[in-house]
């Protein structure tokens, strides 16, 4: 509360053009307009699709393959482009050469940069060959040098382009969370949607049996499935694999919530209306329930992807998930468990950054989303 | 004399208590209604009140199988064949629906938010292909305009309008399918006293207009005296006075419906309030008191009430009570002055 | 507080040019609009005023208990007189404030519509009555506690030691409010605020909490500010009677002033909208129209765009100055400012 003078606030008599939009607005406009005033939340939006975006492009964004080995760049640190160094300053952008010489204390080979050596960075480089979402072959790259290497993000210690292979297990670590939520959610859906519409003894029994998947020790579960994927599994059948395995622990909680909003919205007054106007069953769903489920079945999508995200790269970090050659968040952070990493190559925790940024993002749109999907709150 | 629109003979609803153990078996019933018997003629508006927890919602409800009853029989004369209403099935009821419909309580809730006022007004035509294309629309103004809506804002969606507004929204869409029976439950309860005055005339005018039965459900002794002819005093499950509304109100014959009109507060400063003391809380349903079930909190108790049932008799026509002492207790109704005596 | 010498001793409280408004996503919304209005020692004021008439964000101001998104004009102004005797600003008081908390409860008390949600469900009725009591007198626990139980006693609850260990939802709605009655009484208040309090109950209920509070008060001799929109219940109960609409008062008198004598438009109409036992049957004088939104209040007098009587050119332009037709009898409609003119 707060004490401010208010003599001048003006007070509109007609109904104008702004109160005319907003009373035939539909309930999708309403919660756009309150979503346009979450800054927040829309940045959360923005940054999710431009990884999204990245990730799915990933092949034409990245210098080099996911696996491609770049000789003599063991551990190189990260390259930043700049315009100048000491012979001036250019247009065009570039990154320092890089040289491996020998450390004169612990006799090991280092990469160093080299600032005398300038590698100029073109633009839509022909370089590795590729297809485009699987299927367009390409061979032209966002960027790339003629001649040496770039690192922007720098190498790992196999001497793999850590941007390149980044960009890769954004597409992957996302593509999971979307695929594992929409089988959690379509499980859920199924399941909560026949205990809240029959009720009775069908949602008494599936209400247990939820619960019974619910305590259940996730992380043990986890790893006994994930001990059962046979070795000779491709990556893919590994990758799908997880993603069931995300979703059958997920689904409960889903299923829960899609429930208890079903219970309550089969005795809200308008569904009653329309029963005893004479909707049957499909009409009653179809017209009245679901619509009125959408707004908040997204908003519950959002809110459980950073769950989905999280498991993933922790049982990928903890090698149980996905494995290499397939790159994820969590399989490039295998590379950062150990001291060594932190002390001679703290790049290397670069994918975790990414990590707190997606989940971050998820969780204040999903937030903003939660408080735009209710138009009807009234401020009294 | 013609057969009345409804007859409710002994109408019974009762809820299942399940326990809580994991198989959940039934122990307890809450009988919300117990036994309950009238008849609505056709263009009349029959009130019934009674304090939360008498079962008034549930009759309303249960006659019109949005709650299933549990036993009597609801007899339903469409154009003089008998139909009773309980006995249908699902579908048989939903061919049904068109004669009767129910307005609601809460103008908030009972719109779908998601829908425009046209597409709310039109649902019954719509989820029953009473009408269509050029039809629906035509009937959905048609019924808009009885309402006095304003036909531009049926594009509008409901979160534009205020409560009276809205409570003409769910009163078009009760009568865009041509009903002969409406029951209205507290529908003029939530409103403001000056939205809830042009309420009341519109569904008077309705009625006129159309020959509408209305089951009036309300706690407000004063709004149902207004409307009905006669009126149903209801507690804990059975009705203990039906009478018409003047009889009901000058010479009340059960000590509960004077207990009640004796609480209503005057608009006149000069009359002092001197409500009947009733003593304690109304039972519950899951346990009533045995004999007449008011006699724990009635002023006039003796032993009798205790243990013996009431009869529901008729003591003058038309004015039926259930009380063993209609007869010797000379109650207070309330004090009328000159009807002449205009503001 | 410039003037603060002009005060008459027996005003407990003086409500001055109280403008209250609500910062929300559609714009800001002014609830109350230059409200004053007085409270004595002992008096019953009604406020009685249908939905968006501010009637309850002008009183919940007196205990500074309104959202956050709300907006105290700084040319307001609620003066109290505690009971040492002092005078207080209370919109001038910092939100948080000990000598804002000691108002609340120790000086003004409220009890409002839904009892249940006034009351902790995990402790007993007892335990929240004598912390209560605890916190606004000084005395040991035990002491506390006699008090509580005697005061449910008071408020007409049989085997109060008995209820003294129930929980709030053990207890029926009457139960409850009066329960809240208890609690708001356990402290003493000099002012009691009674906000839409039998709303929720049925009518027999309400008639016995309604004599209850007559009781109490001429036990007790505090001040009631009890809000309505029930004109039966507001005859019953209030000594005068302040009438608002959308934000404004437009008529203030004693209680038969106003019932018996209305002069504004909107007090005539709206006692003339409430059926009638002695006019069963008859149509109703319904008062034309909606009322406004909040969005969209109109300019002028509030209640031009229903009013039978409008005077156009003038009543949608400013609003009428009060007019004294009594001493008592206060009206703000240009029909009676003219005459005097």
């Amino acid at each position: 509360m707060t004490t401010t003078d208010l003599s001048h606030t003006p007070l509109s008599q007609e109904e104008s053009e702004e109160a005319q939009r907003y009373f035939s607005a539909s309930q999708f406009q309403l919660i756009w307009w309150r979503f346009r005033k979450r800054r927040l939340a829309q940045t959360g939006a923005l940054i999710l699709l431009v990884l999204a975006f990245v990730g799915l492009f990933a092949e034409f964004f990245n210098p080099y393959g996911g696996t491609t080995r770049i000789s003599d760049a063991i551990l190189v640190s990260p390259q930043i482009p700049r315009f100048c160094n000491d012979a001036g300053c250019t247009l065009r952008p570039f990154v320092p050469g890089v040289v491996s010489k020998r450390n004169e204390e612990t006799l090991r080979m280092e990469t160093v940069m080299d600032p005398s050596v300038r590698r100029d960075i073109y633009f839509f480089v022909k370089g590795e060959p590729y297809k485009l979402l699987g299927f367009i072959e390409m061979d032209t790259h966002l960027f790339g040098l003629k001649e040496g290497a770039i690192n922007l993000f720098g190498t790992d210690s196999m001497g793999r382009d850590l941007f390149s292979r980044l960009l890769l297990a954004t597409r992957t670590s996302l593509s999971i969370g979307i695929v594992g939520v929409i089988i959690a959610f379509v499980l859920a859906l199924i399941i909560g949607g026949i205990a809240g519409y029959f009720g009775g003894w069908t949602d008494y029994a599936i209400q247990r049996l939820t619960e019974i998947v619910r305590v259940v020790p996730v992380i043990p579960l986890y790893m006994g499935l994930a001990a059962a994927f046979p070795k000779e599994w491709s990556s893919t059948q590994v990758y799908f694999a997880m993603t069931l395995i995300l979703a059958l622990v997920g689904w409960p909680t889903l299923a829960r919530r899609i429930r208890g909003k079903l219970l309550s919205l089969r005795g809200e007054d308008y569904v009653i209306a329309a029963r005893l106007s004479g909707a049957g069953s499909s009409r009653i769903i179809g017209r009245h329930l679901l619509p009125a489920f959408m707004s908040y079945i997204i908003v519950d999508l959002v809110i459980s992807f950073p769950y989905m995200l999280l498991s993933e790269t922790a049982l990928s970090f903890i090698g149980l998930g996905l494995r290499p050659p397939t790159v994820s968040w969590g399989v490039l952070l295998q590379d950062a468990q150990t001291v060594r990493a932190i002390e001679q190559a703290p790049w290397l925790f670069i994918p975790a950054l990414f990590v707190v940024v997606a989940v971050l993002s998820f969780t204040v749109l999903g937030d903003g989303l939660r408080d735009a999907a209710d138009p009807y709150q009234v401020s009294d | 004399m013609s057969k009345p629109l409804l007859e409710i003979k002994d109408l019974k609803v009762y809820f299942p208590i399940r326990s809580k153990n994991l198989f959940g078996g039934v122990t307890k019933y809450v009988k919300a209604v117990d036994g309950v018997s009238f008849h609505i003629e056709k263009g009349e508006t029959l009130g019934l009140v009674g304090e939360s927890g008498s079962g008034k919602t549930t009759v309303g409800r249960s006659i019109l199988r949005a709650i299933e009853p549990t036993e009597g029989q609801v007899t339903y004369n469409l154009d003089g064949d008998a139909v009773d209403l309980a006995k249908l099935s699902d579908k048989e009821m939903r061919g049904f629906r068109k004669y009767m419909q129910l307005i609601f309580q809460d103008p908030y809730s009972s719109l779908n938010p998601r829908m425009t006022v046209r597409d709310i007004i039109a649902e019954p035509l719509v989820a029953q292909n009473l009408a269509k294309g050029d039809e629906v629309d035509e009937r959905v103004r048609e019924a808009a305009a009885y309402c006095k809506l304003n036909l531009e804002y049926l594009r509008r969606f409901p979160h534009a309008f205020s409560g009276g507004q809205r409570q003409r929204i769910g009163i078009a869409r009760a009568l865009i399918s041509r009903p002969e029976f409406i029951v209205c439950d507290e529908s003029v309860s939530a409103l403001d006293v000056s939205i809830q005055a042009e309420i009341l005339n519109l569904l008077m005018d309705l009625q006129a207009e159309f020959g509408f039965s209305y089951l009036f459900i309300a706690h407000d002794l004063s709004v149902v005296a207004h409307i009905s002819k006669r009126v149903a005093v209801m507690y804990l499950g059975q009705f203990v006075e039906l009478a018409p509304t003047k009889d009901l109100f000058l010479s009340p014959k059960h000590p509960y419906t004077e207990a009640l009109m004796s609480a209503i507060p005057e608009v006149n400063p000069d009359i002092e309030m001197a409500p009947v003391h009733l003593e304690g809380e109304i039972p519950s349903p899951i346990n009533p008191p045995s004999g007449c079930r008011f006699h724990t909190r009635c002023p006039y108790t003796q032993d009798i009430c205790k243990t013996k049932i009431p009869e529901w008799k008729e003591i003058n026509p038309g004015h039926f009570a259930a009380c063993h002492f209609v007869d010797t207790l000379h109650l207070k109704g309330v004090e009328m002055p000159n009807s002449e005596d205009a503001n | 507080m410039e003037n603060i010498k002009e005060k008459t001793d027996d005003n407990l409280l003086e409500v001055k040019n109280l403008k209250i408004s609500f910062k929300t996503d559609e714009g800001i919304i002014t609830a109350v609009d230059g409200v004053n209005f007085t409270v004595k020692h002992g008096e019953t004021l009604g406020i009685v005023g249908e939905s968006g008439s501010g009637k309850s964000v002008s009183t919940w101001s007196i205990m500074r208990l309104l959202p956050k998104n709300s907006i105290i004009d700084k040319k307001s102004s609620i003066r109290f007189r505690k009971k040492d005797g002092k005078v207080v600003d209370i919109t001038k008081l910092k939100a948080r404030s000990k000598e804002l908390r000691k108002i609340r409860g120790g000086e003004v008390a409220l009890i409002f519509q839904e009892p249940m949600s006034s009351f902790s469900p995990v402790y007993t009725i007892g335990n929240q009555i004598s912390e209560a009591v605890l916190q606004h007198r000084d005395v040991s626990k035990e002491e506390a506690q006699e008090i509580a139980i005697d005061m449910l006693d008071r408020v007409g609850i049989a085997n109060p030691r008995q209820r003294f260990k129930q929980y709030p939802f053990e207890l029926s709605g009457g139960m409850r409010q009066r329960a809240m009655i208890a609690v708001a009484l356990s402290m003493n208040p000099a002012l009691l605020i009674a906000d839409e309090p039998t709303t929720s109950l049925d009518v027999t209920i309400q008639a016995q909490i309604l004599e209850l509070m007559n009781e109490l008060q001429e036990e007790l001799g505090m001040a009631i500010i009890f809000i309505t929109h029930n004109l039966g219940v507001i005859a019953q109960v209030a000594d005068k009677i302040e009438v608002m609409y959308l934000g404004k008062i437009l008529e203030r008198g004693t209680t038969k002033d106003i019932i018996q004598n209305p002069q504004h438009p909107y007090t005539q109409a709206l006692l003339k909208a409430i059926p009638r036992l002695d006019h069963i049957g008859e149509r109703l004088n319904a008062i034309s129209g909606d009322i406004p939104s909040p969005l969209s209040r109109p300019t002028g007098c509030p209640f031009y765009t229903r009013c039978e009587k409008v005077i156009p050119g003038i009543c949608d332009v400013k609003m009428p100055n009060p007019t004294k037709l009594s001493d008592t009898h206060t009206v703000y409609c240009f029909l009676y400012e003219e005459k005097n003119v």
